[in-house]
């Protein structure tokens, strides 16, 4: 990682902590808007962290991602990975970046793009009732809305995270946009937020059972929670080398960047379930409380598994895409990605 | 927190894929399907010669012991294409992998003078002698003894679940050279033992379950091994055999012995609609590219000299559990009895690979092994 990368890193951590201690991360959940967390974050130049080119911070994009596992692993209350991704995708596309909350809409979603006007009523939008502006995607082609869009009911997902009905009919700059889709791009961040969530969860079961004691002893004495922290271990071990692959393919712009990515969806969702259960299973009553930090991570985790595309939808395109080559060409088809 | 690196870009290797790829296409175009499935068990001096020739073995060793001084990655690309098409790679294997490596770092200038070369030809075949009766996964129980005599050792005991040793031209010995299994770690060493040549050596075939011979028990009744037999330091045994382990453990063929299974399945439900069909190859085909992911990563690790037992536990603990699950998971789709006999290579390469699959979290540390290696990578042992 260049010097800039892991510096860009450092500070992204330390801005987290100072904002998002357990009283902050109470009050996002509780449904406020973290409004002094985000300014920190617009004045650090986050939202433009992804942005290759002279717009942003000249930060190798597959580095500039390590940023969204970091919001990950601190289970981060605000629309940062998406207005990250969503100004790289911006810059991409050739239309003009903004530091204000971006709010993705991807294909899928029901919205038609015709005559410079997006017109839709997205369900399950991340943080739309926050959103400066909207990012959609209609049949290969994205949208940008900044005006024209309101809120029609506001939802969460499972970690109490915005997720909103919206009704959007508005003027939308329109381009084509290269090499992916948004949709894509929207499912490689919340891969990228699982890997770092699932570290988080073994710091947090690795802390627990090293402090709690039963029997006698701490919880770790016993190969039975050795063995069970281990596995949990792999898995997150597993998931951040399926993220990895994802980014740097989605990075450097590879012919196989939507294989990569649904192998690092397919894969994760997979070890985020055993993780969260051995998680659960080794911290005991104390992990399924409210009052414990745990569910914040598990219920993302639960929630992230199936947002830009479920995990069945991309497992069934991994399947198609393998199925398409013979016994001769499936190792080729491997090695290529 | 673990780290795995990322395997970078190497142009060199990607050229020499296209390389192997042709030369296996032509070599072994005959093999049937079971054939390939027996994967790193099929045996054949021919096959590891050629390769030798092509000097696609012992690569990254020095020229001055017959290596091609190339990348570790170019190593793994042909170790890569060699188990996913199936080859014989039973002859070469262990000395290119682990027997050879060890020499090169703790051998002798004579040892690794007449021995090297010879591995790197694909002409010298190696058994690698740790277990033995009272001492599987424990492997600091050694009880097999070699005592300094005039002119060299005296070996006594015997060793077990030795792959290859009917083939072999030589063996590393595990053994103790001084104190007793209390001792533990304390007093053991590695020895080379002629296969072809000690006296008061005897090997008899173990067969597994499926009554085929790639196990065997060897026995020392006071054989004689001459001074030169001893690799590194005598008493060093067990720190040598640790850094070995790490080569053993993280490599694709923890994830690729049973690919010809994965093969056939494809093969079976190419064309089919079928929803479950679908979902099951997208699942193995994301283990199976993570898997990749990790085990390169491991690679990156070790090109750098950097230690990576932990990641190489974790790499075999779940590629293990990835071939374990192939035979489980390829039954489900389709409608026949696993048959050795069968015409049909997906139910012959089925048959193989679960009768092989028990195997895939023992050999070369099992599953229980692994986990409490992780478990100290994570501190908490």
């Amino acid at each position: 990682m260049s010097d800039t990368g892991a510096l860009l890193l450092d500070m992204t951590e330390r801005l987290l902590v100072e904002q998002f201690d357990d009283a902050a991360m109470r009050a996002a959940r509780a449904g406020e808007w973290p409004q002094d967390a985000w300014d920190a974050a617009v004045a650090q130049g986050l939202p433009l962290a992804l942005v290759e080119g002279e717009q942003g911070f000249g930060v190798p994009l597959a580095e500039g991602l390590a940023l969204i596992g970091l919001l990950g692993r601190h289970a981060v209350p605000l629309p940062l990975a998406e207005t990250m991704i969503g100004n790289a995708l911006l810059a991409r596309a050739g239309l003009p970046v903004t530091e204000g909350v971006i709010a993705l809409v991807p294909e899928g979603a029901g919205i038609t793009l015709e005559d410079d006007t997006a017109v839709g009523e997205p369900d399950r939008v991340a943080w739309g009732r926050n959103a400066a502006a909207l990012l959609v995607e209609d049949g290969g082609q994205v949208g940008l809305v900044t005006s024209g869009f309101r809120t029609l009911g506001q939802g969460s997902n499972l970690a109490e995270m915005p997720r909103d009905r919206m009704a959007i009919e508005g003027p939308a700059q329109i381009a084509l946009l290269p090499g992916t889709s948004l949709l894509e791009a929207g499912a490689l961040v919340r891969a990228l937020a699982m890997a770092g969530a699932m570290q988080t969860l073994v710091a947090l079961t690795v802390a627990h059972v090293t402090e709690r004691v039963q029997f006698g002893r701490a919880l770790s004495n016993f190969q039975a929670v050795q063995h069970s922290l281990a596995r949990l271990a792999s898995e997150a071990a597993a998931a951040s080398a399926a993220a990895d692959l994802a980014a740097e393919a989605f990075a450097g712009a590879s012919p196989q960047t939507t294989v990569a990515i649904a192998a690092a969806r397919t894969r994760i969702s997979e070890a985020a379930g055993i993780a969260i259960g051995i998680a659960h299973q080794l911290h005991g009553a104390i992990g399924f409380t409210e009052e414990h930090r745990l569910h914040w991570f598990t219920t993302a985790l639960w929630s992230w598994r199936d947002e830009f595309g479920s995990a069945a939808h991309w497992t069934r395109r991994l399947g198609q895409a393998a199925l398409a080559h013979d016994k001769a060409g499936y190792w080729p088809f491997i090695t290529s990605v | 927190m673990l780290h795995f690196s990322s395997p970078p870009r190497h142009d060199a290797a990607e050229q020499l894929r296209g390389e192997v790829r042709a030369f296996l296409a032509e070599r072994i175009v005959d093999r049937t399907p079971l054939q390939r499935a027996e994967s790193w068990n099929g045996f054949d001096r021919g096959f590891s010669k050629a390769l030798g020739a092509r000097g696609w073995l012992g690569m990254t060793w020095p020229k001055q012991y017959g290596g091609h001084e190339r990348s570790s990655f170019e190593r793994y690309v042909v170790v890569e294409e060699t188990l996913a098409a199936g080859a014989p790679v039973s002859a070469h294997w262990i000395a290119d992998r682990q027997s050879g490596p060890t020499l090169l770092k703790f051998g002798t200038e004579e040892q690794k003078a007449a021995i090297l070369p010879r591995i790197a030809a694909g002409d010298c075949v190696f058994c690698i002698g740790m277990s033995e009766p009272d001492s599987g996964s424990d492997l600091a129980a050694v009880r097999t003894r070699a005592e300094r005599v005039a002119g060299g050792w005296r070996v006594t005991g015997t060793k077990l679940w030795t792959t290859n040793a009917h083939e072999a031209d030589y063996m590393i010995l595990f053994c103790r050279t001084s104190g007793s299994p209390a001792d533990r770690h304390k007093g053991t060493s590695q020895l080379l033992v002629d296969m072809k040549a000690t006296e008061g050596m005897t090997v008899r075939p173990i067969l597994d379950l499926a009554g085929q011979h790639h196990f065997n028990e060897v026995h020392f009744d006071n054989a004689f091994l001459p001074d030169g037999a001893l690799i590194g330091s005598e008493g060093g045994g067990w720190n040598q055999v640790m850094s070995e382990l790490a080569f053993e453990r993280s490599g694709p063929e923890r994830f690729l012995s049973s690919i010809q299974l994965l093969l056939e399945l494809i093969h079976a439900l190419r064309g089919s609609d079928s929803e479950l069909a679908q979902m099951t190859i997208g699942r193995l085909t994301a283990h199976l590219l993570t898997l990749r992911r990790l085990s390169r990563g491991v690679a990156t690790l070790l090109e750098a000299h950097q230690d990576a037992s932990t990641h190489a536990a974790i790499v075999k603990d779940l590629g293990a559990t990835f071939e374990q699950d192939l035979p489980e998971i390829a039954r489900t789709l389709v409608d026949a009895e696993p048959d050795r006999e069968s015409t049909r290579d997906l139910l012959a390469v089925l048959a193989y690979t679960m009768m092989s699959a028990p195997s895939f979290s023992l050999r070369g540390g099992t599953r229980e092994i692994l986990r409490g290696i992780i478990a100290r990578g994570l501190g908490v042992r």
